[in-house]
């Protein structure tokens, strides 16, 4: 997915121009988004193995300080960015969600791994969700088992290009600055076998499958 | 380290009339089980505890089986694997089965002997649906209360919430096949995929 920044308000080589001559030339929707990318404050919490990778890429080696966002905050009111990282049990799956809800707005996801994405290899396992976009609007999704922690870097990095290219007005702007965009998700209950209801249809819809006969 | 003949005749000459045998186990490990009677459980575990010489004080393991022929209603199993870390010796393989399963599957509970027992009695129960009588706080705690059916069982069924499988195969290719929907074109207008 090519993602393209809004178009400038300014032409861009006279603002390059300006730059160099001391003289910095923004819009306010530049300078909200800079500041938004660069300081993202993930939620602390893992859930399966991912989590491993994910604590990796918060250390020296890898150093998710670099962009910003080595605040890991533990409580959900002071969070920006929620890292699924691992598989998602049916069980806790609602908790998933609830903590999302508690998340103030502008607020971003990152599924990361096999599981978190689809179920991965647990898929028809009793007790694993099918991948948490069922219930939540993912914003980036990372295939892997586990992925690497360059591969998390590679997401972050993908979301902030997204935040710089979201548009404060107009049509497609993002959640926090659309007033009818839902304030909150709901939070699936327990059944007899599944959670009901097993998807949000508002943010998934399972594939229809058509295949032709042979 | 006590073998299980061994282990067999102390808790015969200690408790006799106590329902036990040995299980052997034919593997090269050679850890030969004890397979005791619902009515003694309590009475020999209580017993591999507290001997001076056995002193199996240290529960580190419960799992269940299902054991279910084909065509047969079967039965399940708890075993609990011993070992002492005063004497520094195990493991010893302690086996329980219950009745046949369409009867119920009752087994007593061994949390009142090793207290370590709580959380994995309460998981066989969990996933088999063994109930373990005398364990004092008998709850599900993998899967969430409102669930139904032991996932772990032979005889559990899945439900039916087959969705979609990039490249199915094996037992998922025939649950695929049985959710193909009809062949007709997309709503768009396009054409079918291959």
């Amino acid at each position: 997915m090519a993602l393209n920044p809004p178009s400038p308000m300014i032409d861009e080589r006279l603002q390059d121009e300006l730059r160099k001559q001391g003289v910095f030339v923004t819009s306010f929707q530049e300078l909200h988004n800079w500041g938004r990318k660069n300081s993202l404050w993930p939620l602390q919490f893992g859930l399966a193995c991912c989590a491993i990778e994910m604590i990796a890429t918060t250390m020296a080696r890898y150093d998710l300080a670099r962009f910003g966002a080595e605040v890991f905050r533990p409580s959900p009111r002071q969070a920006d960015l929620m890292i699924v990282a691992g598989t998602v049990t049916k069980k806790m799956a609602p908790q998933i969600v609830r903590l999302f809800n508690q998340m103030p707005e502008p607020k971003y996801v990152i599924a990361m791994g096999a599981c978190a994405i689809s179920g991965g290899p647990f898929k028809e396992g009793y007790n694993v969700l099918k991948g948490i976009d069922r219930f939540l609007p993912v914003d980036v999704s990372i295939p892997g088992c586990p992925p690497r922690p360059e591969a998390l870097l590679h997401a972050l990095i993908t979301l902030q290009e997204k935040i710089a290219a979201e548009t404060l007005t107009g049509p497609g702007r993002p959640p926090h600055a659309d007033a009818s965009a839902p304030a909150s998700y709901p939070v699936p209950e327990f059944g007899a076998a599944d959670l009901v209801p097993p998807h949000n249809p508002a943010v998934f819809q399972p594939p229809r499958i058509v295949r032709r006969e042979k | 380290m006590p073998t299980a003949e061994h282990l067999h005749e102390r808790i015969r000459a200690s408790l006799p009339g106590a329902a036990i045998s040995v299980v052997p186990n034919g593997s090269p490990s050679a850890q030969h089980g004890l397979l005791v009677g619902t009515g003694d459980a309590e009475a020999v575990a209580r017993f591999l505890r507290d001997d001076p010489a056995l002193r199996l004080d240290f529960l580190s393991n419960v799992t269940g089986v299902d054991h279910a022929p084909p065509g047969e209603p079967g039965y399940l199993e708890a075993i609990y694997h011993l070992y002492s870390i005063e004497r520094g010796h195990g493991p010893v393989t302690l086996r329980m089965q219950t009745a046949d399963r369409s009867l119920g599957a009752r087994l007593p509970s061994l949390t009142p002997v090793w207290r370590s027992a709580e959380f994995q009695e309460r998981e066989i129960f969990d996933l088999f649906g063994i109930v373990f009588e005398g364990h004092p706080d008998l709850r599900r705690i993998l899967m969430w209360d409102e669930f139904e059916g032991y996932p772990m069982r032979k005889d559990y069924v899945t439900p039916d919430d087959y969705e979609y499988e990039p490249t199915p195969h094996d037992t998922v290719l025939e649950r695929a096949r049985a959710h193909d929907a009809p062949a007709d074109p997309p709503p768009d207008g396009g054409t079918p995929p291959p």
